[in-house]
């Protein structure tokens, strides 16, 4: 069960670091964002720059790149079943209000808990 | 009755007899790991057992576990219960998890030389989509279970309303996993009837790539539907509307199936063993089982029937013929191969009998006793006078001595099945005369299953092949 | 026990081991991707838990990612290694790996040892319930992880089963991209 596909190797350890070095620059990148104060822009360093380094990750260091196609449609189709789930369970748990309804106790909590930070107290 | 019944014999069972056996090759690919799965699995049935023993007895919260029922043991009386009962089932679905891996990676790699793709069983098929279902759709149960089991012990508040949580979050976590998991268990029922229809009516399954990219859409399809479960929760009423349209959709590719094995059968030289009898039986009802979903999957009427018996009813009109009928056609089949010996036809044919006839007397009226109102999961309707109407009663009567006749019809089964295990009519290797991989193996097969690893030539279902003198052709035949 | 013939098989092309992995990926890809859509849907109704969340430790959390992504780096090396059939340098950046995971279980208990004596809970808030749940699940993959390395590491040492180095390693990638997402959710997206 030890045959790799030769072409597999032809990255030395030279080119791991150097990637390696590139997920570090990303990670700093990251970091900084929330620090400009746009959550727009917030927003797109933290995440835009996690599925960068998630691709990059998984291209380069677990060999999907080199990998046959179909591993990654089948982990495609799995990322897929989350976001089915997320669409749809979205609508009845993203929000604390519909167009004819409101959901009470969690308009309660928002209430309660407007300025404090989540110590421990007796639920 | 769907975890520890269904499923391990659908899936589990067969599978691991089936697949190395059908795909030619000696075991599983990772028999360890079969091993561990297997281990894992009579620890959470030892674990399951234990939860009723526990002070307070088993879980009291039905097998959907909705919150906050199951989350606070003030309101379900059964604080050891509810946990062991959530701790089975998580480790349940890693066992599940970890074989279904053994199974998608054996099919997809240690096929006999020349079995293509479209060689496989569908049988085969069947468990292994019905494996990626599964494996695609519990993560969020998972999770959630995860999450509902600190709810009961650390006192955390994912599904509780006064603590932020919400419980209808609950209800999409379980049913996204709930709703694959009921194609889980059809998947493989189906397999085991196309492989039985086949062989006793001497012909090709009529369209095998139909079945399954039908089989594959099915399982695509059955991740759209969930939220038909919770029509009444109070979800978004365009959610409803989609999932109404979806649920609907459904029925076409599943009724496809059905009629391509109607059209297997046609003009077909039909030998009526008693497991061709289970597997005729397994369409006719499921059939019912089936239309009866339209009703309850078009929300209107849903809004009635929810929680009612006629709900009860459709859904044991399909998991009936799936985890019993069709797994005793699947067991009468493939008894000479496991245990080189034949069934007794006599009895079979009177346990047929006495399993098809008093299961429909059961499920029958409840249709009716539901459409007029009995609600579920209560102990009794007296005190309902529009209920307890003479009619309803006879009704409930016949479902329950039904009840007591279909169980004291398992006896000639059980019997039949152990006497013939030592006493039985000796059968050879391929006594159907079917063309499949595992019958090339000695009956019982031994370790290692063949003495030569079989070649393949031809898809599994060749058979009344024109101009051939056997009617007939086994998979690994030369030619 | 003897290997079965059929684990030697492969008529994908793809060695079995590495099949298997793959799906094992797949499997767990739902299984954090359920629990972050719970979070993710909560987060945006409960805005107010941006004010929790102010109390995680960014810097505890980046240094981990960075431990994390060194790991990464360690495991792929010792790949790389095995693949030459150098078994010491291989079992060496296996255990460099081992120790970045042990590396990052500390930085986490340290931060969360700090965050139980303020009073921040699994139980005090949902958000608090989700942040323990959710980096707890990760840590128990990550000590997975690191006890079937460590195995895995002696079998090198003695030239065997060498293909098992990749695997390992398709698994822990998968456990820094898990953390790759959790770390932007619980400490910078706040």
């Amino acid at each position: 069960m030890a045959e790799h596909v030769k072409h597999e190797d032809h990255h030395g350890p030279e080119f791991y670091i150097k990637i390696w070095a590139l997920l570090l620059v990303l990670l700093v990148i990251s970091v900084v964002g929330p620090m400009f104060g746009h959550r727009i822009l917030t927003l797109i360093t933290a995440f835009g720059i996690a599925i960068v380094k998630a691709l990059i990750v998984a291209g380069w260091f677990m060999h999907l790149k080199t990998e046959k196609k179909y591993i990654w449609y089948m982990l495609m189709t799995m990322l897929l079943m989350v976001f089915m789930f997320f669409l749809g369970t979205a609508s009845d748990a993203m929000k604390a209000d519909g167009n004819n309804w409101t959901n009470e106790a969690a308009h309660k909590l928002i209430e309660q808990h407007k300025g404090s930070t989540g110590e421990a107290h007796k639920p | 009755m769907i975890f520890w019944f269904a499923m391990p014999v659908l899936i589990a069972a067969f599978g691991n007899f089936l697949i190395p056996l059908m795909i030619g090759c000696d075991d599983m690919v990772f028999p360890r790991i079969n091993r561990l799965s297997f281990e894992i699995f009579f620890l959470s049935v030892v674990i399951l057992i234990a939860s009723f023993l526990v002070p307070g007895g088993g879980f009291g919260g039905a097998w959907t576990a909705y919150p906050p029922l199951s989350a606070k043991a003030e309101y379900n009386l059964t604080p050891w219960g509810s946990s062991l009962w959530l701790l089975a089932v998580a480790l349940e679905f890693v066992a599940f998890l970890l074989g279904g891996i053994n199974f998608i990676t054996t099919l997809m790699n240690s096929r006999a030389k020349g079995m293509k793709y479209t060689d496989i069983p569908i049988v085969l098929w069947m468990i292994v989509i019905a494996s990626i279902l599964f494996m695609a759709s519990v993560g969020p149960l998972i999770a959630g279970a995860i999450m509902l089991l600190f709810d009961q012990m650390l006192g955390t508040g994912f599904f509780d309303p006064a603590r932020g949580g919400d419980p209808v979050l609950w209800q999409h976590l379980f049913w996204f996993f709930g709703h694959p998991e009921v194609y889980v268990v059809l998947l493989p029922a189906m397999g085991i009837v196309a492989e039985v229809i086949t062989t006793f009516s001497r012909k090709k399954l009529f369209a095998y790539k139909t079945v399954l990219f039908t089989t594959i859409a099915t399982g695509v399809l059955s991740f759209f539907v969930w939220a038909h479960h919770q029509f009444i929760a109070g979800i978004d009423p365009r959610m409803a509307n989609i999932f109404t349209v979806t649920t609907v959709l459904i029925s076409i590719p599943i009724a496809e199936m059905l009629f391509v094995y109607i059209a297997t059968l046609y003009g077909g030289s039909i030998r009526f063993t008693t497991a061709m009898l289970f597997a005729l039986a397994f369409l006719a009802t499921f059939l019912i089982g089936g239309v009866t979903g339209i009703f309850l999957g078009a929300s209107g009427a849903d809004i009635y029937f929810h929680d009612t018996y006629f709900v009860l009813a459709h859904f044991h009109y399909t998991f009936v013929p799936i985890a019993v009928i069709a797994v005793y056609a699947g067991i009468y089949y493939w008894f000479p191969k496991m245990f080189g010996r034949f069934m007794n036809e006599f009895w079979g044919k009177v346990h047929f009998w006495g399993t098809v006839i008093p299961f429909n007397t059961i499920f029958m009226p409840l249709f009716f006793t539901g459409a007029a109102g009995d609600h579920r999961r209560i102990f009794s309707h007296s005190n309902f006078p529009d209920l307890a109407t003479p009619g309803l009663i006879n009704l409930r009567i016949l479902a329950t001595v039904s009840v007591i006749v279909l169980i004291v019809f398992q006896l000639p089964f059980f019997i039949n099945m152990f006497y013939s295990m030592f006493r039985g009519a000796k059968a050879g290797r391929n006594p159907w005369n079917a063309n499949t991989l595992e019958w090339v193996a000695a009956s019982p097969p031994p370790h290692g299953n063949f003495e030569v690893l079989p070649e393949v030539y031809r898809g599994p279902y060749e058979f009344s092949v024109p101009g051939r003198a056997q009617d007939f052709w086994p998979q690994n035949e030369k030619a | 026990m003897q290997t079965p013939i059929a684990t030697g098989r492969s008529v994908t092309g793809i060695p079995t081991g590495r099949l298997a992995v793959w799906w094992i990926v797949g499997s767990e890809i739902v299984i954090f991707g359920g629990l972050l859509m719970y979070y993710l849907m909560l987060r945006h109704k409960y805005d107010f838990w941006a004010e929790s969340s102010e109390h995680t430790n960014t810097a505890a959390g980046a240094l981990n990612t960075f431990i994390l992504l060194t790991s990464s780096l360690f495991i792929v090396l010792a790949h790389y290694y095995a693949e030459r059939k150098d078994h010491i340098k291989s079992f060496k950046f296996i255990w460099f790996t081992i120790a970045g995971g042990l590396g990052f279980l500390c930085v986490k208990s340290i931060e969360w040892t700090n965050e139980i004596m303020h009073g921040y809970t699994i139980t005090s808030q949902l958000f608090w319930s989700f942040y323990y749940t959710a980096a707890g699940i990760h840590a128990v993959h990550v000590i997975a992880g690191m006890v079937i390395m460590g195995i895995i590491s002696f079998d090198v040492l003695r030239q065997k089963n060498m293909h098992r180095v990749e695997l390992i390693g398709i698994y822990w990638h998968f456990v820094d991209i898990v953390w790759i997402f959790l770390f932007p959710l619980l400490y910078i997206a706040k």
